[in-house]
């Protein structure tokens, strides 16, 4: 039940009248109000995002710029790669690139993107680990960088098939984007920040906006027929559809990045025998992991009857007795799939893809066979 | 002439047996469902304990035995198609019918005037 009350004493985002005028049921999420959903529904939401555009308000997330005192970038990627596994220093000017932060035993304290913006860095962060990062960015790199949070802000984002379209329409430059391009673009009359990625496997873009902007620009993208406003809820079966990872349930400080499967975001340079091998928190054990293997990894999960298996549940290898050999981190209904889906932690004895295993849903044990993630093709722009 | 329980569950009398499904209130509070389980029939219920699942996007929710009983029957078209549930709630979406252990219990159930206030407080 959504009381009104209940979101009376968190931050709102700029867009939160907008949000309410559009009819939006309103949650708490990270200590922000959030649209959950608009009247047309989590399931329409979804298939509208993969079939036309969906506007997302994005807006709790922490936007951070990182600057040098000599005023280059390289600088500031210099000193960032002593707190995240990537390659920084070889990331061009007006291109981003996914990272992750990780803790001296190597597991994960947050993920981020991070763009070069020739004389500075931004990142982008999670709402709940921003006041976290900012500090663990203050302290680690004092002396190195200034880390200030990109005030007065919105961050939205546009996503789907459809989205090119609609950006190009207010500023024809977005269509020459790719995959990970970032651009200083006007839209609708503000100076944005725009960035070609998202959160749902589909083609689209991120759009930080000055707050003041940020109605005008949301009332603009949405009087274009082919976006519609979407909400948390969608967002969520997007992305897990998509084989992306929620911090906090699907990444957290007691995983690390091998076990969670995201080897791809740690590049040569930052391995043993690479030219800025380690110098990371946790580098030991996580260029051990990478030579040698992690205990248990991180693996879609189909379940094989119609019951959503949800974040929580223990994974057996048997149908009855034993100790539970894993567990699900993040489960739902896949709209676009029409089916559950859902991801995990499970041994690497099980991790290959066709394996079964049975998820304990109220006290019954499920079958569910390991899958390849994403569970839908991803359409980012890549040429 | 419906009756309802706090929980939003509502029930349909007919003899001894009521049918059982949520409101409209409760459906729209859910959201687009998308997975149904309900009992065997021949199972019984104390009055208050779960007895069927309904599933949205988000999350799962009991829906409990609004009185005692025995289950009689269960609507099968609604495990096929849970989205029934949303767009006929007390129609095509019900959910099960329960032979009713006490009439007593029934009684004590809300009508709905009480279930309008219930929901308005």
């Amino acid at each position: 039940m959504t009381d009104p009350s209940d979101t009376a004493t968190l931050a709102l985002t700029p867009l939160d009248a907008l949000h309410r005028r559009l009819g939006a049921k309103m949650v708490p999420f990270a200590g922000y109000a959030m649209p959950l959903q608009y009247p047309a529904g989590i399931l329409q939401e979804h298939l509208h995002t993969r079939a036309s555009a969906g506007l997302f308000d994005v807006s709790h997330m922490g936007q951070i710029v990182l600057r040098a005192p000599s005023g280059r970038a390289e600088d500031a990627a210099l000193a960032l790669e002593t707190l995240v596994p990537a390659d920084i220093v070889s990331l061009p000017p007006g291109r981003q690139r996914y990272a992750v932060f990780t803790d001296d035993t190597g597991g994960i304290l947050d993920d981020l993107m991070v763009s070069n913006q020739s004389d500075h860095l931004v990142l982008v962060v999670n709402a709940a680990r921003k006041a976290a990062d900012l500090a663990h960015l203050r302290e680690r790199l004092a002396g190195r960088c200034a880390v200030e949070p990109l005030a007065d802000r919105a961050l939205i984002a546009v996503q789907g098939p459809k989205a090119e379209a609609v950006l190009a329409a207010l500023a024809p430059e977005a269509a020459a984007m790719r995959f990970m391009d970032v651009r200083p673009l006007t839209l609708a009359g503000a100076a944005c920040l725009v960035s070609r990625s998202g959160y749902t496997g589909e083609d689209g873009y991120e759009i930080s906006v000055p707050a003041d902007r940020a109605v005008a620009l949301c009332e603009a993208l949405v009087a274009d027929p082919a976006v519609q406003p979407v909400g948390l809820g969608a967002r969520d079966s997007l992305r897990l559809e998509a084989g992306l990872c929620l911090y906090g349930s699907d990444l957290d400080p007691g995983t690390t990045p091998v076990e969670g499967a995201l080897e791809w975001s740690i590049p040569k340079a930052r391995r043993t025998g690479g030219v800025r091998a380690g110098g990371f928190p946790g580098a030991e054990v996580i260029l051990r992991q990478l030579a040698d293997g992690a205990a248990r990894r991180r693996v879609g999960l189909a379940p094989e009857g119609r019951a959503p298996v949800r974040a929580g549940a223990a994974l057996f290898g048997a149908a009855d007795g034993g100790e539970p050999v894993g567990v699900v981190t993040s489960g739902g209904f896949g709209p676009s799939i029409g089916a559950p889906v859902a991801m995990g932690y499970v041994p690497v004895a099980a991790a290959a893809v066709g394996t079964v295993l049975f998820a304990d849903v109220r006290g019954k044990r499920l079958p569910v066979r390991v899958a390849a993630l994403p569970f839908v093709p991803p359409r980012y722009k890549r040429s | 002439m419906l009756k309802y329980t706090k929980d939003h569950e509502w029930l349909r009398l007919d003899g001894d047996v009521a049918t059982v499904g949520i409101t409209d209130h409760a459906q729209e509070q859910l959201g687009d469902l998308v997975f149904v389980e309900l009992p065997g029939v021949g199972c019984t219920f104390t009055q208050g304990t779960a007895a069927a699942v309904v599933e949205s996007v988000k999350a799962a929710s009991d829906i409990y035995a609004p009185v005692a009983g025995e289950v009689t029957e269960v609507n099968e078209a609604v495990t096929q198609e849970p989205g029934l549930v949303n767009s006929d709630p007390t129609g095509k979406g019900w959910l099960f019918k329960i032979k009713i252990a006490d009439r007593g219990e029934v009684d004590a159930l809300l009508d709905e005037a009480g279930y309008k206030a219930l929901i308005a407080g």
